[in-house]
């Protein structure tokens, strides 16, 4: 009885204690969600979401040398820039540059993961050797690649080496034909990412189960290329759909190299660095930029969304 | 007290504080540096913001002449890298905008506002400045800006590397291709106009006889005679007789110095740097002729102190430039002659510069007055890129100089129409 009248008298204790302790919790929980959270959601409110919402609407008046709308011209400024055949040409060039970046970074630091994975000594001495150049940055490496590489004299490392083969200098940077200023921005940019893109794939790579491979040994596959067509490939599907989705995204927003290798030039220029002639080297035209960066955001949007559905981004193992 | 004390710093009220405290630091910082210092004895500060310039010790003098100024603190912007431009219109645009900065007149900066007049601390001596530093410097008949130096650009030759190949010195733009493959040889290239090769641009066009803009603001550059000046340029760099992608660019003497080419395009500022390295294997002449009858062209560059016009103090920033680019003669004179090579634009200055009296300095002067031209404040960024643009596209990419110059003339055009209506 006394057990009974206990446990009728403890009985709503617990329940009251999981009434009130989890109301305490999600107080605590709350406040530190805020107290954590709050400072940068401001920051993403002020320093993101607002120059976003005013560039929208500066978008739609005239805004020259100052970004304090003056007149409203309604969609001039995108007629503008959408006849305008430099920002045209820009999204040509992002194009021309996302065909050969994507797929080749894509390649190379596969290649890289799957060479470092298989290592059995020095592991993490080639892991860090291909991932440091990543912590250079963009200008720094580009400036190197200007005037130690790729600089158009006999002294330049790209020509002395040519000159040992008897080929004349090559102004690779200066000449618009042949277009070898791709093959130094492709290069920097490569040698730049592909090690960040490396750790992607290696962590996934080290997350394929070894029964797989056992396996398909038991089953009579061949190691080598049978085995990566068919069990490695298929199981990197999610990482490669982000890889490809993240390099797409630094594509579009390739600014750093192209400014610093191709100065003043009318080729070349990919979108950012259009917008920002257009709004700030050149034409102080506020106004149109923000136009520009409007198109080239929902741009960014749609591709980013169409590769997400063709190529499964987000989707659970269930769903593939 | 205690146990007040108690319930509101208990341990985990102290981190939960700390950790919001952090969280805020960044979005503090944020706007907290402004560049400014504390202020001077008077606690008043002012900010200015110059390009870096190539010739060594120019930043410290910079630093040296607003250190001694009393009656405010004087923080410099010491701007490294090819986007002064860009930095400074950003800049101009917010509350951190600098005081007092160098450039260009730039009619552009006048109509909306971004530079105030100067003619009250200009007039006293307006005689004495160079006539053309006041006209390229006046709108409506108010003077913006003040100059601090003029730097014509010429070519800059080995005149032992000339007489070797057996040429004279270039009269005319064709003579220039013929004596650049001339001098060209495995180890040396003939002429270096600079990487993107826009830095002659405006010469080109005075030399073909023609202007950036006529006297009633119309475009005046697209002339037969520029587009077959162009056209010659386009000779020149499919040839193989140009320095191309220097490690420097045209304002760097290392190309002539280092024996890259034999020709240069370059300012007077490098001229002690050259002089040093080559002694009297060295001569100049200007952007030769690019069309019959037409006389050669240099181009007077140089940079001026200007006001913004919306910054917290402008009084203040005024009574700065009148001191240091007014009175304080024996800092204008350092700044001009005791690192590069600069033509003072006060006359008197220039005068007294005995450094400039003889020997080449001279000859440069003599080319400064016989075949200078200034800016045109009417000519802004957008019309500077726009005939930029032409060099890339008829001289580089081979595009037809017409169809080069009509693009140019549409972005010109609607930038006039901006400014004039």
């Amino acid at each position: 009885m006394s057990t009974t009248t206990t446990r009728d008298v403890a009985r709503p204790a617990p329940a009251k204690a999981s009434k009130a302790g989890p109301r305490r919790g999600l107080r605590g929980t709350t406040l530190n969600f805020w107290l954590f959270t709050g400072p940068f959601l401001l920051g993403l409110v002020i320093f993101v979401y607002v120059p976003i919402g005013w560039s929208v609407w500066l978008s739609f008046f005239e805004a020259r040398y100052t970004v304090t709308p003056s007149k409203f011209i309604g969609l001039d400024n995108y007629r503008q820039m959408l006849t305008n055949g430099a920002f045209v040409d820009a999204l040509v060039t992002f194009t021309v540059f996302a065909a050969i970046i994507v797929p080749v970074t894509w390649a190379l630091s596969l290649g890289l993961a799957l060479m470092v994975h298989r290592l059995r000594f020095m592991k993490a001495f080639f892991r860090s050797v291909f991932f440091l150049p990543t912590a250079c940055s963009f200008v720094a490496a580009s400036l190197i690649w200007k005037m130690s590489i790729f600089s158009g004299v006999r002294f330049g490392l790209a020509n002395t080496v040519l000159g040992w083969f008897g080929v004349e200098n090559i102004a690779w940077l200066a000449d618009p034909d042949p277009p070898w200023y791709w093959l130094v921005i492709v290069t920097v940019r490569l040698w730049l990412q592909a090690g960040f893109y490396m750790i992607l794939f290696l962590a996934a790579l080290q997350n394929i189960p070894p029964e797989l491979y056992e396996a398909a040994a038991i089953d009579g596959a061949e190691p080598g290329w049978q085995t990566f067509r068919h069990i490695t490939l298929p199981q990197l599907r999610a990482t490669s759909t982000a890889v490809i989705l993240l390099l797409l995204v630094a594509a579009y927003q390739a600014f750093d190299e192209f400014f610093n290798l191709l100065s003043k030039t009318t080729w070349g220029r990919p979108p950012l660095v259009e917008l920002y002639y257009t709004a700030l080297g050149e034409n102080q035209d506020y106004g149109a930029g923000s136009a520009g960066a409007v198109v080239l955001t929902l741009l960014i949007c749609v591709v980013t969304l169409l590769q997400g559905r063709l190529m499964g981004f987000g989707r659970g193992d269930e769903s593939k | 007290m205690s146990a007040t004390s108690n319930s509101n710093w208990d341990r985990r009220s102290v981190l939960r504080a700390a950790a919001g405290l952090a969280a805020l630091g960044p979005l503090a910082a944020c706007g907290s540096n402004t560049g400014r210092s504390g202020g001077g004895s008077s606690g008043e500060s002012l900010v200015q913001y110059f390009h870096a310039y190539g010739e060594a010790g120019t930043e410290q003098a910079i630093r040296r002449y607003a250190k001694a100024y009393d009656k405010a603190a004087v923080t410099t912007q010491w701007i490294t890298g090819t986007n002064f431009e860009s930095k400074l219109f950003s800049a101009l645009l917010t509350d951190n905008a600098p005081d007092v900065f160098e450039f260009h007149p730039q009619l552009q900066m006048i109509k909306s506002g971004q530079v105030a007049a100067l003619d009250d601390i200009i007039d006293p001596v307006k005689d004495d400045f160079n006539p053309a530093d006041i006209t390229s410097h006046t709108v409506d008949g108010k003077v913006y800006g003040v100059r601090m130096i003029d730097d014509p650009q010429f070519f800059f030759y080995r005149k032992s590397l000339l007489e070797k190949a057996g040429t004279g010195v270039p009269q005319t733009l064709d003579e220039l291709a013929e004596a650049a493959a001339k001098l060209t040889t495995d180890k040396v290239k003939g002429l270096f106009l600079g990487n993107n090769m826009v830095a002659p641009n405006y010469a080109l066009v005075w030399a073909a006889g023609a202007d950036q803009l006529n006297a009633k603001n119309e475009i005046a550059y697209h002339t037969d005679e520029v587009a077959a000046a162009l056209k010659v340029y386009r000779k020149m760099f499919t040839s193989g007789h140009l320095l191309l992608d220097a490690p420097a660019d045209y304002w760097d003497p290392s190309a002539l110095v280092q024996g890259l080419t034999a020709i240069q395009w370059c300012g007077m500022w490098a001229m002690p740097v050259m002089q040093q390295a080559l002694g009297d294997d060295l001569g100049i002449f200007p952007f030769p002729s690019a069309a019959s009858g037409a006389k050669p062209a240099v181009y007077n560059g140089g940079w001026s102190m200007f006001v913004n016009a919306k910054g917290k103090n402008v009084d203040l920033a005024k009574e700065y430039v009148k001191w240091l680019w007014i009175d304080q003669k024996k800092y204008q004179e350092d700044w001009a002659l005791s690192y590069g090579f600069h033509i003072p634009p006060r006359t008197s200055t220039a005068e007294s510069a005995t450094k400039l009296k003889s020997g080449l300095p001279a000859e440069g002067v003599k080319l400064f007055t016989d075949y200078g031209r200034f800016d045109n404040v009417s000519w802004t960024q957008a019309m500077i890129s726009a005939l930029e643009g032409v060099i890339a596209d008829a001289v580089r990419k081979g595009k037809d100089p017409e169809a080069a110059l009509d693009t140019a003339d549409k972005k010109v055009n609607r930038e006039l129409k901006n400014l004039f209506g």
